[in-house]
């Protein structure tokens, strides 16, 4: 079970509160939780990464562990302690205006 | 009871203002999507209570949301503008090919006839239609396709097409206006394009009466007569009596010729309205008078239209989607401006009335005419 914690409007668009749990296939990386994770709220496709291109959106951050993922593969597997679901992985809007 | 229902979206989320036919007191409701940039929002004529807006940001993109209880609950739809095919190249600011890339929606226009099919203008510029309610969207390529496209450059709000109008006459005919690029009219439902700009002359430009490359910032019409059409321009108003095949220009005594939006009377399609703008450098009223200005014979010849607006230290913008008409007896105006006034005339524009004095910046106000 992988933790996911959205930002405050994802959290709006998706209708939930607090964090999301998910269950994943096969190793957790970014690519494999953000498949989870629009799969269970498809109403956040295309805001946290490109439709087609699975291209992370540029104001959008991956953190976890108290590192940033953001720039890192999609293929990465994630750190053990988000795999093991002790840890959240956290999608943040960056700080960036607004 | 019938009324009317305001749609006014914001740079901070949408809001819903709704008035018997007197239009004296005003219901407010909002924002909603809080936060989110809403383009636009506009109902559909074929049943009132389903709206659609583009909601969209800097950090999650762009979002489509549907209602079907004239906005009181909203459901996410579809949110994929995909460009058909190879997206090919546009110009940039400085001459340089820059491929297309979508932005946001700038405007949504739902069909005359059917709730689900609805039309979205998006930056970089392209028409997309959905037919299923929003949940998908497809692009008519054959308006990017058009041989001019690949000289397209953005005015300096982006490669937008920023005004969709639908002949209630013929339903294969669409007029559609991007800046800058011009005016564009397909004859047979969107599959085929040509540009409608003689007559339009801009000196911004290298060939300053050029077929393609205008600034157009937004054309209207009176659904009974869809072969006039009314345009504001970067600089100049204008007009055309041959369904866009040729221009002239209709500026007369206004106090400037710049603005953005421009707008037809309901039941008068001589009566039309404008706001001038000072300058393209200076986006505020002349002389720092918020004016409406109408044209009771179709152009050349205005008035000002004050009482109720500021007539002093006023610097509000009014934008190109931000204007609207109902169709009551009475004919209501609405416009709202980028300090967050809706105002409001129920005599056809001799008085106005704030509606709300305090919203975010207004981007676009659409108004429904409720039974």
């Amino acid at each position: 079970m992988i933790r996911v914690v959205l930002p405050a409007h994802l959290k709006n668009l998706a209708q939930v509160h607090g964090e999301v749990q998910l269950d994943v296939d096969g190793q957790a990386t970014q690519g494999s939780v953000l498949d989870a994770l629009e799969a269970a709220y498809p109403m956040l496709r295309g805001t946290i990464r490109d439709h087609v291109t699975k291209k992370r959106r540029p104001f959008v951050r991956f953190f976890a562990c108290e590192q940033d993922l953001s720039n890192e593969s999609p293929d990465m597997p994630l750190p053990d302690p988000v795999a093991a679901g002790t840890e959240p992985f956290l999608i943040v809007g960056a700080m960036a205006g607004g | 009871m019938g009324g009317v229902r305001v749609l006014v979206g914001t740079r901070k989320g949408a809001f819903v203002l709704t008035s018997d036919e007197k239009r004296a007191q005003w219901d407010i409701s909002g924002p909603h999507f809080g936060g989110w940039e809403i383009y636009h929002l506009k109902g559909s004529p074929a049943d009132p209570d389903r709206l659609y807006a583009s909601q969209s940001g800097g950090w999650f993109g762009q979002l489509i949301q549907s209602s079907n209880d004239g906005g009181v609950t909203w459901e996410p739809v579809g949110n994929e503008f995909t460009y058909d095919g190879v997206p090919g190249t546009h110009l940039w600011y400085d001459g340089t090919p820059r491929p297309w890339e979508f932005k946001r929606v700038w405007h949504l226009e739902p069909s005359l006839s059917d709730p689900d099919t609805v039309y979205a203008g998006v930056e970089d510029a392209g028409l997309f239609r959905s037919t299923d309610g929003g949940q998908e969207w497809m692009e008519l390529p054959g308006l990017r396709g058009h041989d001019s496209a690949s000289a397209w450059q953005p005015g300096a709000g982006g490669l937008c097409l920023h005004t969709i109008l639908l002949d209630p006459s013929d339903p294969a005919r669409i007029f559609i206006a991007i800046s800058a690029a011009g005016v564009f009219r397909s004859d047979d439902a969107g599959k085929t394009w040509r540009p409608m700009n003689r007559g339009l002359r801009s000196e911004g430009i290298p060939d300053p009466d050029a077929e393609v490359g205008h600034c157009v910032h937004r054309i209207a019409m009176h659904p009974s007569r869809p072969n006039v059409l009314f345009m504001q321009k970067h600089w100049d108003v204008m007009r055309s009596d041959d369904a866009g095949e040729s221009w002239r220009e209709i500026s007369g005594n206004l106090p400037s010729d710049f603005g953005f939006p421009i707008e037809v009377h309901a039941h008068e399609p001589d009566t039309i309205y404008v706001v001038p703008i000072k300058s393209d450098y200076e986006h505020v009223p002349p002389d720092a008078k918020l004016r409406v200005y109408r044209s009771r014979v179709g152009g050349d010849e205005w008035e000002p239209l004050t009482n109720g607006l500021p007539q002093r230290d006023c610097y509000v913008n009014v934008l190109r989607d931000a204007m609207a008409v109902d169709s009551l007896d009475s004919c209501g105006v609405y416009f709202g401006t980028t300090g967050g006034q809706v105002y409001a005339s129920a005599d056809a524009g001799d008085s106005w009335t704030p509606i709300v004095r305090d919203l975010p910046a207004v981007l676009s106000v659409e108004v429904q005419t409720l039974p």
